[in-house]
Parts: C-alpha cells; sequence; structure tokens
C-alpha cells in the first residue's frame, strides 16, 4: 500500500515536468463507451423504477387484470380501487392519513426543537464532560432499538400511553434521533465564528446567539431534518406496530398491513391504490427536497 | 467527516502538557450552565429514553417477565435456554446470510454506478432521482406489499418470464428456497442512499491524481484499483458498518412479506422478527430482552471486528 501511495503522491510533479505522455482517447472511441454506459444506465433505471409506475397503472386496473397484464397499457380505467379501497378497512383513510400526520408534525417539531438546542451546545459552548457527552451520543447513533424495547413499552405502558401517539412523538423532543443532532453539529461548525464573536460583543446572551444568528442560518440544516423525519416517519413501521393497537389509532403503514387480513391479501387493486396514495408524500418531499437530501448525506456520511 | 472518523478524532484529541490540561479544563467550564441547559432535553431523553431501559433490560433479561404479574428473577435461565432454541438459531443463520449478501451487493452496486456517473456527463440528475429514490421508498409498507405481489405465483416477474415462453410457475414468496432472496433483492434495490454519498466522495478525489495517473499509462482499472479505491476506502468502510448494523435490525419487510408469520417455514423468520413475536406476541418479555442483549453483543463483536479488519484495508489520507 505505501509504494502505491508515494506513487500517487509523487505523480502530480511528472504531471507538471513533462509533455502529455498519453494521447487522450480519440473521440469516436470515447463516443462509444460514453453510449454504452447511457445504454447501461437507461437499463439500470428502467428495472429499478419498472415495478413502482407499474403498480401505479395496476392501480386503475381491476384485480384479475392486474395478475394478466405485465405491460403498462390500460385499456379501461377503473378508479374503483380507490373509492373501495379507502373504504375497505373500519375507518374511512381520511383518518388513517390523519393519524400519520398528527405524528409526522409532531416527529418534526419535537427533532427540530431538540435536536438544535443540543447542537448548538456540542458545536459552539465549553462545558464540562462534553467530549463524554459527545461521544456517548455518536454511540447512540449505533444502538439497536430492540435493546431499550422492552423496557420503554412497559413505561409508557404504565403510564397509560399505549394507543396514545405521545410514545411515538415524546421521544423525538428529548433529541432521541441523535442522527440529527451530529448533522447539524457538522453544520455548525462551517459557520465562522467571528459572526458568534461580534454578536457577544454585541451584547448577546447564548439564547439570542441562538435563537437570532444561528437558527436563521440554519436553516438548510433543518430543511434536511425535517424532510429526513418526514419520510423516516411517514414510513415508520415497528415503533407504530408495537404502541398502536387500536384500528382508530393506526397510521398509514399499519392500515395498509391489515389490508392482508381483513381482505385476506386477495383485494390488489384497492391495495394498491392505498399504497400509491401512502407514497404520494413521500414522492412530493423527495421531489421538492432532494437538494437537502443530497447534502444532507453527503455532508455526514449518510445513515 | 463521518460518525465514525469523528469518534476515532475523540480518541486521539489529548492535551499534551500539565499547563495546556489546565487550561483546557478551565475553558471547558466557561459555559457550564448555558450548555447543561441546551443539552437538557437530549440529556433527559439520554437517561429516561436510552440508558434507564438499556439497564432495566439487562435486569429483566433474567427474569421471567409477561407484563401482568411482577417480573420473577430466573438467573440464567433465558439465556440457557437461547442455547436450545432451534428457532432462534433458525433465526440468527436467516439474518447472517441476509446480512452477509445483501450488504455487499448493496454497496457494490451503489459504488458501481457512482462510478459509471461522471461528473458533468449528460442526464446526471435524472439518473441519480432515478436511482435514489427507490432508497426514500424502501422502507414502506407499500413497497412490501409490492414485493409480495411482484413476487408471487402469478405476480409480475413470472408474467415477464411468461412472456419469454418460460413455464414460470414459482411462487418466489412462498417458496422456502427463494423467499429469503426476495427480501434480499429488496435491500439492493435501495443502493440508491449510499450512491449519493459514494458520489460525494468522489467528487473529494482531486482529478490531478487521475490526469497524473493515466499520463503515466495507468489504465482505468489502475487508476480504480490504485486511487479511487483507497481513496474512498474510509467512506465505503463507514457505509459498511452502518449498514451492516442496520441490516442485523431489518424488520419491516420480512414482517410484511410474510404477513408477521416468517414464513414460510422460517426461511424470512429475521432475528428482530423473532424478538417481537416472542415479545409482543406471547409477552415473554424477559426472553426477549435477553434476545435483545444478544443482538448488542454480536453487533459490537461485528463493528469491533469490522473496525479491526479496517487497518488492512482503509485507507486515511492525512
Amino acid at each position: 500500500m505505501t509504494d502505491l501511495t508515494a506513487r500517487t503522491e509523487l505523480a502530480p510533479a511528472t504531471a507538471v515536468a513533462g509533455p502529455a505522455r498519453a494521447p487522450r482517447p480519440r473521440q469516436g472511441r470515447g463516443l462509444g463507451r460514453s453510449l454504452i454506459k447511457h445504454l447501461l444506465l437507461i437499463i439500470a433505471s428502467l428495472v429499478m423504477i419498472y415495478p413502482v409506475i407499474w403498480m401505479l397503472v395496476s392501480s386503475f386496473r381491476p384485480t384479475d387484470v392486474i395478475f394478466r397484464s405485465p405491460g403498462l397499457w390500460v385499456n379501461d380505467l377503473v378508479i374503483e380501487n380507490y373509492t373501495e379501497g379507502w373504504n375497505a378497512l373500519g375507518t374511512p383513510f381520511t383518518s388513517y392519513l390523519v393519524n400519520s400526520a398528527i405524528i409526522v408534525i409532531g416527529a418534526i417539531a419535537g427533532n427540530l426543537f431538540s435536536c438544535s438546542l443540543a447542537a448548538y451546545a456540542f458545536a459552539r459552548l465549553q462545558f464540562r464532560l462534553k467530549t463524554l457527552w459527545f461521544s456517548i451520543m455518536l454511540v447512540t447513533i449505533m444502538l439497536p432499538i430492540h435493546v431499550v424495547l422492552v423496557p420503554q413499552y412497559i413505561l409508557f405502558n404504565q403510564l397509560g400511553w399505549v394507543n396514545t401517539f405521545i410514545p411515538l412523538i415524546l421521544p423525538k423532543f428529548l433529541a432521541t434521533d441523535a442522527f440529527f443532532v451530529f448533522l447539524m453539529v457538522q453544520f455548525i461548525r462551517g459557520i465562522p465564528r467571528e459572526l458568534d464573536e461580534a454578536a457577544r460583543i454585541d451584547g448577546c446572551g447564548h439564547w439570542q446567539i441562538f435563537w437570532k444568528m444561528m437558527i436563521p442560518l440554519m436553516v438548510p440544516a433543518l430543511a434536511t431534518t425535517a424532510i429526513f423525519t418526514f419520510i423516516w416517519t411517514w414510513s415508520e413501521f415497528f415503533t407504530s406496530l408495537i404502541y398502536l393497537t387500536d384500528p382508530e389509532k393506526y397510521t398509514v403503514p399499519l392500515a395498509l398491513r391489515s389490508f392482508l387480513d381483513s381482505t385476506s391479501g386477495s383485494n390488489w387493486g384497492a391495495m394498491f391504490a392505498m399504497s400509491i396514495v401512502s407514497l404520494i408524500p413521500i414522492f412530493l418531499a423527495f421531489l421538492f427536497g432532494q437538494r437537502y437530501l443530497v447534502k444532507g448525506i453527503a455532508t455526514t456520511g449518510g445513515k | 467527516m463521518s460518525v465514525i472518523s469523528e469518534l476515532s478524532h475523540i480518541k486521539t484529541d489529548h492535551p499534551r502538557s500539565a499547563e495546556e490540561r489546565r487550561a483546557r479544563r478551565k475553558a471547558a467550564g466557561r459555559d457550564n450552565k448555558a450548555g447543561y441547559l441546551f443539552l437538557l432535553p437530549w440529556l433527559i431523553g439520554l437517561f429516561v429514553i436510552t440508558i434507564g431501559p438499556l439497564i432495566a433490560s439487562l435486569y429483566l433479561s433474567f427474569t421471567e417477565y409477561s407484563l401482568i404479574e411482577a417480573p420473577v428473577w430466573n438467573g440464567l435461565d433465558n439465556y440457557i435456554r437461547m442455547l436450545d432454541d432451534a428457532r432462534l438459531h433458525n433465526s440468527l443463520k436467516v439474518t447472517f446470510i441476509y446480512v452477509v449478501v445483501s450488504v455487499p451487493l448493496q454497496l457494490g452496486l451503489a459504488l458501481a454506478i457512482a462510478i459509471l456517473l461522471d461528473r458533468g456527463m449528460r442526464g446526471l440528475a435524472f439518473y441519480r432521482s432515478v436511482f435514489y429514490l427507490p432508497s426514500m421508498l424502501g422502507a414502506s409498507v407499500a413497497i412490501a406489499l409490492l414485493w409480495r405481489q411482484i413476487f408471487g405465483t402469478d405476480g409480475l416477474v413470472n408474467q415477464i418470464l411468461r412472456v419469454f415462453g418460460l413455464d414460470a410457475t414459482t411462487g418466489w414468496i412462498s417458496d422456502p428456497r427463494y423467499a429469503l432472496s426476495t427480501i434480499i433483492l429488496l435491500h439492493v434495490w435501495t443502493f440508491g442512499s449510499p450512491m449519493v454519498i459514494f458520489l460525494a466522495g468522489l467528487r473529494q478525489i482531486p482529478s490531478m491524481y487521475h490526469e497524473a495517473a493515466s499520463m503515466d499509462g495507468a489504465g482505468r482499472w489502475h487508476r480504480f484499483r490504485h486511487i479511487t479505491l483507497p481513496l474512498l476506502s474510509p467512506i465505503i468502510f463507514f457505509n459498511l458498518v452502518l449498514q451492516m448494523i442496520n441490516a442485523f435490525q431489518s424488520f419491516t419487510q420480512a414482517f410484511v412479506v410474510s404477513n408477521g408469520t416468517g414464513g414460510p417455514s422460517d426461511s424470512t423468520m429475521f432475528y428482530s422478527l423473532y424478538l417481537y413475536q416472542r415479545g409482543f406476541g406471547e409477552f415473554e418479555m424477559g426472553y426477549a430482552a435477553a434476545m435483545a442483549w444478544l443482538l448488542v453483543v454480536i453487533v459490537g463483536a461485528l463493528t469491533a471486528i469490522n473496525f479491526y479488519a479496517s487497518k488492512y484495508w482503509v485507507f486515511y489520507d492525512d
């Protein structure tokens, strides 16, 4: 490994010294290569996205046609899957959407509030045991949730909070999604310290610096946090499955899953239609937030 | 900088002299009150939601507890029972296969596509979006339901195979030989997220290195092997560690695809699915807690092995 490293380090020097030795690839060859590459990428894109598009198209077909049509042609478009699926379960689908929306909004508010506070402390303030707390925070990112699951359930059960949204929202207000604390710490470190010092000279306390200066500057990091929280919470299944057992309290993913029991998993038209409904918010968040998502996972190394 | 390089950074950041240490201690206390106030929500969460339950679950793992009656101490019984629990052994095997196959496949594909997507190439933004989108959708129940249809006996895959004249009658999901592979495939399908990270990492490599090497006559493969790979290795390592930890805890897809059973014949019985069945199906909370601690030990050991092995292949350029 070492001699290779030495070679790459030496390489720039040779580049400056000698004239270009290796001729650039000829135009024709480069074009052919680029064509093959695009062809490969287009085929890969199609394979990747085809199932989702097929599901979208199939959601407008009667169930028996779904099982006969691998293509994307729709002869007679039916919207019954949507009207039927909307009311196929005990409660109209609207109420599952509302339940999910409440939890998502709570989770976003919680993460923005608690993670930005903790991040400011870690990135800017000098206090005792900071290094220890910071290391613990990083380790909790990697801790399997199962190991705290059972006692958490017992705790929330004794507080009478099972079948409420509290166990799904409250932890977010206590910065348990440490990944976002880390993301914001990284972001704050990129903000020049001179700004803090100038504000301090102007007589601002920590709270004012945080609230009036840091928060506006942190908008991109906050947006990344909000969008990721949105997408992850909207799809979240495991915790909701444990805490929400009353069908009236079901979130969208729980409702979708219960299609398998209530219609013995045979009403694929309705299932596809409601699946599409459940994916639209994620798709929109992705469409409008992609810039922040890409930047966010690129700066933290992702999750 | 990733979580992992951050952690190793902390370890090496020790003050050298006694004087420096004293100065540090003084500086460290400067914002004590404000620091802890800002940290308060996180600290409460750490103790109430994480450390407290962590200790409680260790205690519960030595008890028999059904939620209704108080926990009864039974020593090492749960752990001894795990030694004889064939379904648990099977679930470990299933999970290991899943982790060992799906994580390298997913990361390999992510790397391959990231390298194909050159800087400034035509259609880059389009390709990136198309490849990235599935990793946003992949965790959802909707996609797991779709997978159930696609790999069913008369599902999309068999329909397409029939178009090509094949006699496709395999129920990929109902056949224990293939059910796990469909879930592995679902994981590989979400390669977009590590791909975006690799793309960002590739942009960090000065193009000068590649230009210089090609002037020295290095071909594509040599430049990949001796420039790209070493310089990208910390990022690959970081993704490997986190993806393995996450894959070990996979639940939703196996749960939905098998409709909660882990079937057919336990072929998709992931460890966390079995833990869920024991704890929240049978309400054997003590046993579930013991299983959770075994998971922590396994994940911890795997991460330690990863870190140890990284000395031989991860290259830090500083």
